[in-house]
């Protein structure tokens, strides 16, 4: 029973990580009608330079924020310099594209910084925190919810109230026409990437205290893991990410723990046909198109 | 995006009266139409014997090479039939070429472990490890044939990543991270003493990727490939003019998996060894920049994308190698560079010329010759 | 003497290889109401797309207030005071009609202006503002083309550019429509291009009627003359 409480509480820190992620896949689903292949390799590309700049500073919270900033730039630079000169006219362009960079990005970081496990320090206690004789989360987790419940907010917050979130939902939702209202549709594109790398950014500094280490490739995974969060809750649908990353933390906790940590791919895999075949839009799609 | 012809269509077009000859085979009851068999099988002919000569005259290690590309080739045809023809976008042929590898090194072992010896031994693993990349293949098919774009390329991601797990788990047969390693008979004593043994490594590969052409691009010809393009172009049409559209798209997959295994076992073969590291999401990544770069849908685009698979690493070490660097910074750049310009390869190729390197020479010999027109795909945009 | 607004000469565009407008020739002066009328194919919603920017035109003249339009993105056309509401009226679904209106604001710096604009938007069409907080896809086809007029018209245009605004409603709701179109006329001097399949309301309203046929025009009339010449109406409009 032990067992069982602690790995669901480790899960629902996975699970709220993935959920940032899924959020970030989201937003570019919703806004450029692509997944974006290529969130993990930006998510690691902003992580190391965090590792750079706390090496060169000695705080984390400035490499934090560093991250943050690089999520940001590099979203940014992504559509700007790449993404609006792909054809769109078949789905798999964007693609095949986003592959490309993942290529690109993780080769440039290994010849920066070489393929080794990099050590990445949290930046607390990681020591699980007793209530009531039972182990449950320790501070660092603790930070992460806080954290990912933030940006949560904060997003929701963009996109209901604000002016800018307005605009951004439809440019989405109805491009030309809101063209014709004066919205600059490519620009609030290119700040949905902006915001949706940043996003993964946040995500990747959440999870890669607890990873092996960095290293190009440490974000594969998880990729795939809030690719399935999100298919799970429906690619269209904000809520849906949260919720199914949740799921997916949970269930892949409950399989590290019982079965083995090298078998999580495959329940990852297990998981991803399994929604697919059975609901393929989600648990909380909205099935109606997008009419004008 | 658009398909080009295969090698030797371009010839048949320029005369107006070779048109409806080749349109109407000599045997219509046959699948293939005798006379597209007779001339794939002549080109292949041809072929085996200017690469049996070019491995008499390649020194050792070029012939390593050739056996190399030769192995890439048998992956990328399939894939390039697979996502280019039909439309179905995998990033998990890595895994599928895993497969076969593996099941190469196990069947050497077990019968390497009894004693056997011969050609025909090898023979065996790799039919066995295209069986069984074949089945992987029908499993994977089987549940790709509902899923369409991005949703099949994670799908087949995940597959991608499920290759290093499971060698880990199943360490005890699999190796785990330090994977297998096998004996293969040296050249059969028929071939002389002084055989070397990389010219037999190259026919050894080019026999697989001859026999993979020849099945490919007859099956591109026939009416299977045109149901695959139907089915790319228009499930909805192609589905009132009476295709199987999940079947199509099974088989497809059945097909281009069973060409990676056989990829897969070759690289093993050559290797004498397999390990996870070796059959890596890179490898899938990989495999799809050779056929985007090549030319999607085209065969002699595989050729090109496998030649470059190999060519590019040796010309970034050969730039490394001019600048004196530390023996850290060396192995960085000798390991990632390759990588850097294979992605950055397919992003350009992809915004500039997404056709490839065979539409792009395509264009250039009708700019050149323009009576030599390749018939326009209804792909074309 | 009224000023011409828009002044349309040689307009030529198209899709692809041939051209849905072929030198279209085109007058409307301020404060006053433009019927574009003819069958279906005959480029009018072209003709309004390319107004707008949404259509690059391959050669011709388009002249608004005196300035060419030559090259204006389309974002910066509703700033200088045209406004489209387009074929099938543009109401995106997801959002409010709240949120629908004012986003046809947000490009206005001056914040308290577009506020009041708002409010007078509620005013004129009191169904929207008692669905204020009501989904786009839950509006009838009525409401929905009175929240895309309140929604071109919280960017105070000069001209508006209408796509067949009489698709799908009721003769009664049309009249509706087309008397606001008077009205807002008469208050504050906008001027109107109306594509309209609808003849009669179109030309109840109008003031001239420009007919088309196969992108080109066929005849610029007043309005009087086209109700009124039986020879005329019978040749180009089917009645």
């Amino acid at each position: 029973m032990d067992r069982f409480v602690f790995l669901t509480f480790d899960g629902l820190v996975r699970g709220v990580v993935l959920a940032a992620f899924a959020l970030a896949l989201v937003l570019i689903w919703r806004a450029a009608r692509i997944v974006n292949f290529a969130q993990g390799a930006m998510a690691v590309a902003s992580v190391y330079v965090a590792y750079s700049v706390t090496a060169a500073t000695g705080s984390y919270w400035i490499g934090f924020a560093a991250a943050l900033l690089a999520g940001l730039a590099l979203g940014t630079l992504v559509d700007v310099a790449v993404m609006r000169f792909v054809d769109h006219s078949s789905p798999l362009n964007a693609v095949i594209v986003a592959l490309g960079l993942v290529l690109l990005l993780q080769a440039v970081l290994g010849m920066t910084y070489g393929n080794e496990y990099l050590p990445v320090a949290a930046p607390l206690s990681r020591d699980a925190l007793s209530i009531g004789g039972l182990a449950l989360l320790s501070r660092y987790d603790l930070f992460v919810f806080a954290a990912v419940l933030v940006v949560v907010v904060a997003l929701a917050l963009l996109f209901t109230r604000t002016p800018v979130g307005l605009r951004m939902r439809a440019a989405a939702f109805a491009p030309q026409v809101s063209r014709l209202l004066g919205v600059n549709v490519g620009g609030m594109l290119t700040l949905g990437w902006a915001l949706a790398a940043g996003v993964g950014a946040l995500a990747g500094m959440l999870v890669l205290p607890t990873e092996l280490g960095l290293h190009p490739n440490a974000m594969d995974l998880v990729f795939v893991s809030a690719f399935t969060a999100a298919v799970v809750g429906g690619l269209d649908s904000p809520a849906g990410a949260v919720v199914g990353g949740v799921a997916v933390g949970l269930i892949l906790s409950y399989v590290s723990g019982y079965v083995g940590s090298d078998t999580a791919p495959i329940a990852v895999l297990v998981l991803l046909l399994a929604v697919l075949l059975i609901r393929p839009n989600g648990l909380f799609s909205s099935a109606q198109a997008r009419h004008v | 995006m658009s398909v080009i012809g295969e090698p030797g269509q371009r010839v048949e077009q320029t005369t107006p009266a070779s048109a409806p000859a080749a349109a109407a085979p000599a045997k219509p009851h046959l699948p293939w139409g005798g006379s597209t068999l007779l001339r794939h099988l002549a080109l292949v002919a041809l072929a085996a014997v200017v690469l049996l000569g070019l491995t008499y005259w390649l020194e050792p290690f070029r012939n390593y090479q050739l056996a190399t590309v030769a192995a890439y080739l048998c992956a990328t045809a399939g894939l390039t039939v697979l996502t280019g023809l039909n439309g179905q976008l995998s990033l998990g042929h890595g895994a599928l070429m895993a497969a076969g590898a593996y099941t190469v090194a196990l069947t050497q072992q077990m019968l390497t472990d009894r004693g056997a010896t011969g050609v025909g031994v090898l023979v065996v693993s790799l039919g066995c490890g295209v069986l069984v990349s074949l089945l992987a293949g029908a499993v994977i098919g089987v549940a790709a044939a509902r899923l369409r774009g991005p949703y099949l390329a994670g799908v087949t991601l995940a597959v991608a990543l499920v290759v290093p797990a499971l060698a880990i788990t199943f360490d005890g047969t699999l190796g785990g991270e330090q994977g297998l390693s096998f004996y293969v008979d040296p050249p059969p004593a028929a071939l002389g003493p002084y055989f070397p043994y990389e010219r037999w490594q190259a026919w050894l590969a080019l026999a697989g990727a001859l026999l993979v052409m020849l099945l490919l691009a007859n099956l591109v010809r026939s009416r299977f490939g045109r149901s695959l393009r139907a089915v790319r172009d228009d499930e909805v049409a192609a589905r009132l003019a009476g295709i199987h559209v999940a079947r199509t798209q099974v088989l497809a997959f059945v097909v281009s998996a069973a060409c990676a295994g056989l990829g897969g076992g070759l690289l093993a073969v050559l290797a004498q060894s397999v390990s996870p590291g070796a059959f890596s999401m890179t490898l899938s990544l990989f495999l799809l920049m050779a056929i985007v770069v090549g030319g999607l849908g085209s065969l002699a685009g595989a050729v090109w994308g496998a030649l470059l698979l190999v060519i590019l690493p040796e010309l970034t070490h050969l730039i490394t190698e001019q600048f004196t660097l530390a023996p850290a910074t060396a192995q960085r750049l000798d390991g990632n560079l390759p990588l850097a310009l294979f992605g950055g390869t397919l992003v350009v190729v992809m915004i500039v010329a997404p056709g490839g390197i065979q539409r792009v020479l395509v264009r250039l010999a009708r700019r050149i010759d323009p009576r030599r027109r390749t018939a326009p795909g209804p792909e074309e945009r | 003497m009224t000023t011409e607004l828009l002044s349309v000469r040689g307009l030529t565009a198209g899709y692809g290889a041939a051209p849905v407008l072929r030198e279209i020739d085109l007058t409307v002066h301020a404060g006053s109401i433009t019927a574009v009328l003819g069958a279906n194919g005959a480029g009018k919603t072209t003709l309004l797309r390319t107004l707008s920017g949404l259509l690059r035109p391959s050669s011709g003249e388009i002249r608004y207030d005196g300035v060419s339009l030559h090259g204006v993105p389309v974002e910066q056309v509703v700033r200088r005071g045209v406004a489209h509401v387009p074929e099938g009226r543009g109401v995106v679904t997801e959002l409010t009609v709240d949120e629908n209106l004012r986003l046809g604001g947000l490009w206005r710096r001056d914040r308290a202006a577009a506020k009041q604009t708002l409010a007078e938007v509620y005013e004129l069409f009191p169904p929207l503002a008692q669905r204020r907080r009501h989904a786009g896809h839950q509006l009838s086809g009525g409401e929905r083309q009175m929240l895309a007029l309140g929604r071109a018209l919280m960017a105070r245009p000069r001209l508006l550019l209408l796509d067949e605004p009489s698709l799908g409603l009721a003769p009664r709701v049309t009249a509706q429509i087309m008397g606001l179109l008077r009205r807002l006329r008469e208050r504050t001097g906008l001027t109107v291009l109306l594509v309209e399949q609808n003849v009669r309301s179109a030309l109840s309203v109008a003031d001239q009627g420009v007919v088309m046929s196969l992108g080109q025009v066929v005849s610029t009339a007043d309005a009087e003359r086209l109700r009124s010449d039986d020879e005329l109406r019978h040749l180009y409009l089917g009645f």
